[in-house]
């Protein structure tokens, strides 16, 4: 019989699975939503700035945009963080450096939809 | 844990060479590392020329015909000679394997031989495997049951035996798992492929009944998960096993548990 209690002493343990299925599931999702991205930065580039509005002003568009601003913050702080778990040895260092980038690209997130918002 | 430059007593610098007797026409030339801990020297690169008419085929002949004929001093580890035991497994020109199945006419050149990366090194070819076995104990490598057993053996559906093909063929050489670079960095906590693919072995016997908790023991974002699917384990098996998919449909199977 399996020790039980030496197999949940990891803090690392359960979310583990879940963390690999994440990273795999956003990027799934972010293939299609890639296509509606680059589509975007198109028109920023190459239309006049009230047409560009008007085409993230689409529910559609704005949905895909921000759908994709979501997905790739959260895809790039999981992606991340197992950088940092496979190079920095340093216990209290690497957990630091893991809430940083968390922070971070939440922040990136919340600011990004919010400008988003403010254009509608 | 990552270190990108070897430490002072850890740089390898240049060694003998041992010179072929004059008028040897089948010339091979063999680089191969030395490391003696009792000498407290840093390590070096043996340079030895062999008449290649006068050692068999394999490069484990040629390291048994160095030993035998040239140095006595130089240290490895050998003993079926035939691919079964995994004694033998060294770097071979940057590659891992066994040097009783590897060919001599399969290299051209100088043929570079040093021990396995990133173990410690006991002397010369001889690499410390204790943390290896230690991590290889810690999957539980036998069979578990709760029930009382049955007075006869265990039966097995041909249909079962044979999802066990490819996974018990594992002579824990340490070839993939030393050819890892997720290993290298975290081998303090990353199972590495050997071992892995052999905690896959249990999990898909159909005699264990224990699946669950082998699951969950490698439900660990080190233990299983620093494998970053680069390969280089099946690329190297000298067996011809693929341990990356072992871990692959282990990961599978801990994406499709139900709590």
């Amino acid at each position: 019989m399996i020790d039980k209690l030496a197999i949940f002493g990891s803090s690392a343990a359960k979310s583990a699975t879940k963390h690999w299925l994440m990273q795999r599931v956003t990027a799934v999702i972010l293939i299609p939503l890639t296509f509606r991205l680059i589509v975007f930065l198109n028109l920023c580039i190459n239309a006049p700035y009230q047409q560009t509005v008007d085409w993230l002003k689409s529910p559609l568009n704005t949905v895909c945009i921000e759908a994709w601003l979501i997905v790739t913050c959260y895809h790039a702080a999981l992606g991340l963080q197992v950088v940092i778990e496979d190079y920095v040895a340093n216990q209290e260092l690497q957990a630091l450096l893991i809430k940083i980038v968390n922070m971070g690209f939440l922040f990136l997130a919340v600011m990004a939809l919010f400008f988003i918002f403010r254009l509608m | 844990m990552a270190e990108f430059t070897l430490p002072k007593n850890s740089v390898v610098a240049k060694g003998k060479i041992y010179k072929a007797p004059e008028g040897t026409k089948n010339i091979r030339r063999f680089e191969v590392y030395r490391w003696d801990p009792d000498t407290g020297e840093n390590p070096r690169i043996d340079t030895y020329e062999l008449d290649a008419d006068l050692c068999g085929t394999k490069i484990l002949d040629a390291i048994i015909h160095i030993k035998n004929e040239v140095d006595s001093t130089l240290t490895f580890r050998r003993s079926c000679r035939e691919g079964v035991c995994g004694s033998c497994a060294m770097n071979i020109n940057g590659k891992n394997s066994l040097a009783c199945t590897k060919a001599i006419s399969e290299y051209s050149g100088t043929i570079k031989i040093y021990p396995l990366p990133h173990l410690d090194v006991v002397k010369d070819l001889v690499p410390d495997m204790s943390h290896f076995y230690d991590q290889y104990a810690e999957i539980k490598p036998w069979l578990t049951s709760n029930s009382t057993p049955p007075a006869t053996e265990r039966l097995q559906s041909k249909e079962d035996r044979d999802k066990l093909d490819g996974l018990y063929d594992c002579v824990l050489c340490a070839c993939c798992s030393t050819s890892c670079p997720s290993y290298w960095w975290n081998s303090d906590k990353y199972l590495g492929p050997a071992v892995l693919l052999q905690a896959y072995r249990w999990l898909v016997d159909s005699r264990d009944e224990n699946t669950d908790e082998r699951l969950a023991q490698l439900d660990d974002a080190f233990k299983l998960y620093r494998c970053h699917t680069i390969m280089n384990c099946t690329d190297t098996c000298p067996k011809g096993l693929n341990p990356a998919k072992a871990i692959a449909e282990t990961k599978k199977l801990l994406a499709t548990r139900k709590d």
